[in-house]
C-alpha cells in the first residue's frame, strides 16, 4: 500500500488522525494533514482505508 | 423531476414524532436524485437526499454557499430570506474558495485533534459540575436547562475567552439568526446588530487585554495586518463561533439522549460496556432524526446531479440527515447499531472544504456527556414518551424544546 495526501485539498478535519494516528498527523500551524508513513505496515491497512474513505475532502489517495 | 400533477410539498416535512424521520426522506431517495420542495419563503428548491449525491455536491466548487446572489432561493419567511441569504459586510472573501481556505487554516489549528484532546479534562470538569448541580436539585430535570445548553456555552466561551454569564443572550441571538418562521425581520435586524456589537466589543477587550485564548490569538493575527484576517472578518468569526459552538452541540446532546433512552437497551448497552461510547455517539449522529433544514447551495453552472440536469441559477438543498439513512451506504439504515463498521462516515458535519470546523470539539463533548451519564446515572430515563416530546419550531436548526429526565 502506498499513500499520498493532497495538502491543498485538506480542510484540517483531523479525522484521519483519529482513525490512524501512526500514519497521519496534523501540522501544528494550520491543522493540515501530515503523512507520517507513506508505506504503512499491513496491520494499519484497515485503519488507513477507513481514513481514506472517511476523509471529508477526499484528500487521501491509496494505491494498493 | 417535478411531476406537474403532484403538488410541491412544503418543507421542512412533518414527522410522525420527533425521533422518527419524515416518510418523505425515503420516498425522495427512491424517486430520483433531485425532488422539489417549497420553503417557508414560498421559493421552490431541489432537495438532495442520496448519500453519494450529497457528498459530491458539497465538495464541488460550482455549488456556491452564497445565497445572497440574485435569483437564489430564500429559505425563511423574513424579508431578508434568512441566515444563508444574509451578507455580513467585509466577509464575502472568506465565504468560499481560496479566501475560505485562508480563514479555515487560521481556525483549524485551534481545533486539531491534539488540542481538543487536551481540552477533554476541562470539558469533563464542566460536565461533572453541571451534573452535580442537576443531581442536587433532584429528579426530574430538564436536561436542556441543566446541561445541554450550559455545557457547550461554557466550553466555547472558555476556548474563545468570552464570559459564559452571557449565555442567555447568545442563545436568543442565535435562535433569532436561525429563524425560518419564528421571528420577524425587525427582530432579526435588532438581534443581528446586538450580536455584532457584542462581538466587536469582545474583540476590543481582547485587543486591550490579550489573554491565553483563541480570540486574543486571532486579534493579534488580525492586528498584524498580514492579510490573513481583517477586523470585520474577525468580528464575524467571533460571532459565528459563539453561535455554532453552542447551538448545534446543545441540540445534539438532547437528541442523542432521547434516541438512547427512548429505546432503552441502547443506553443499557453503553452502561454495561463503556467501550461502546464512541460507536453510540457516531450512530446517534448518523441517525439524527431532527436535523434541521440542511445546507443550501446556489448552482453557478449547468450541471448534472446523479444523472439529472440541474440548471445554472437554481438552488439545491442538501439533506444531510436523509443522506445518512441511504441504504446504499448504511445497510438497514433505520437500525441503531453502535458497532456498525462505517457509522462515522455520516455526513452530519457536512463534507468537502466547508466540513464543520468544530466537529472534533463536538465529538469530545458528546462522548464526555455520554460517558458521564453511563457512569453516574445508570438509571437515567425519559419522563415523557417520544410522542410527547416537542421540537423547536420555526428555526433552521433542528432540536428539542426541552427534555425531561428522571433517575
Ligand atoms: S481526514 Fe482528510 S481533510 Fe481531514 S485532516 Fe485528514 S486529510 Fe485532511
Amino acid at each position: 500500500m502506498k499513500i499520498t495526501v493532497d495538502q491543498d485539498a485538506c480542510c484540517g478535519s483531523g479525522l484521519c488522525v483519529i482513525r490512524a494516528d501512526r500514519v497521519f498527523d496534523q501540522r501544528e500551524e494550520d491543522g493540515v494533514v501530515m503523512l507520517l508513513d507513506e508505506a504503512p505496515s499491513p496491520e494499519d491497512f484497515e485503519d488507513v482505508r477507513a481514513a481514506a474513505a472517511g476523509c471529508p475532502t477526499g484528500a487521501i489517495r491509496l494505491a494498493e | 423531476m417535478t411531476d406537474e400533477a403532484t403538488p410541491i410539498p412544503d418543507y421542512p416535512f412533518d414527522q410522525p414524532h420527533v425521533l422518527e424521520p419524515p416518510r418523505e426522506w425515503a420516498e425522495s431517495r427512491a424517486k430520483c436524485p433531485v425532488t422539489h420542495v417549497r420553503m417557508p419563503s414560498g421559493d421552490v428548491v431541489g432537495l438532495l437526499t442520496g448519500y453519494d449525491e450529497v457528498r459530491t455536491l458539497l465538495a464541488d466548487p460550482r455549488f456556491s454557499r452564497d445565497l445572497s446572489r440574485k435569483g437564489a432561493a430564500r429559505l425563511s419567511n423574513t424579508e431578508d430570506g434568512g441566515l444563508f441569504s444574509r451578507t455580513t459586510e467585509g466577509t464575502a472573501d472568506i465565504q468560499e474558495g481560496p479566501g475560505h481556505q485562508r480563514w479555515r487554516r487560521l481556525l483549524s489549528r485551534a481545533f486539531t485533534v491534539k488540542k481538543m484532546e487536551a481540552w477533554r479534562p476541562r470539558v469533563q470538569e464542566m460536565a461533572d459540575e453541571l451534573i452535580d448541580a442537576m443531581i442536587a436539585k433532584g429528579s426530574p430535570a430538564d436536561l436542556r436547562e441543566e446541561l445541554a445548553l450550559p455545557l457547550p456555552v461554557r466550553v466555547i466561551c472558555a476556548l474563545l475567552g468570552a464570559p459564559s454569564e452571557d449565555q442567555d443572550k447568545f442563545a436568543y441571538w442565535s435562535e433569532v439568526a436561525l429563524t425560518l418562521t419564528k421571528y420577524s425581520q425587525e427582530e432579526v435586524d435588532a438581534a443581528q446588530q446586538a450580536f455584532h456589537d457584542y462581538a466587536s466589543e469582545l474583540v476590543e477587550q481582547k485587543r486591550a487585554h490579550p489573554g491565553d485564548d483563541l480570540l486574543s490569538e486571532l486579534t493579534q493575527i488580525s492586528d498584524s495586518q498580514d492579510g490573513r484576517l481583517s477586523n470585520e472578518e474577525l468580528v464575524s468569526t467571533a460571532r459565528g463561533l459563539l453561535l455554532a459552538g453552542h447551538e448545534t452541540t446543545s441540540n445534539m446532546i438532547l437528541k442523542m439522549t432521547a434516541l438512547l433512552l427512548s429505546e432503552r437497551e441502547r443506553y443499557e448497552a453503553v452502561v454495561a460496556d463503556p467501550e461502546l461510547v464512541t460507536g453510540t455517539v457516531e450512530e446517534s449522529l448518523r441517525m439524527d432524526p431532527l436535523a434541521g433544514v440542511g445546507i443550501p447551495r446556489f448552482i453557478t453552472e449547468d450541471i448534472e446531479v446523479g444523472g439529472e440536469p440541474v440548471s445554472s441559477g437554481s438552488s439545491l438543498l442538501v439533506s444531510l440527515a436523509a443522506a445518512n439513512r441511504d441504504a446504499r451506504k448504511f445497510p438497514e439504515p433505520d437500525r441503531f447499531d453502535p458497532r456498525r463498521e462505517n457509522n462515522s462516515q455520516h455526513v452530519t458535519f457536512g463534507a468537502g472544504p466547508h466540513f464543520c470546523v468544530g466537529q472534533t470539539l463536538a465529538r469530545v463533548e458528546l462522548k464526555v456527556v455520554l460517558e458521564t451519564f453511563a457512569r453516574r446515572l445508570p438509571g437515567l430515563r425519559l419522563r415523557d414518551t417520544p410522542e410527547q416530546l416537542r421540537q423547536r419550531e420555526g428555526v433552521a436548526a433542528g432540536g428539542l424544546q426541552e427534555l425531561w429526565v428522571t433517575w
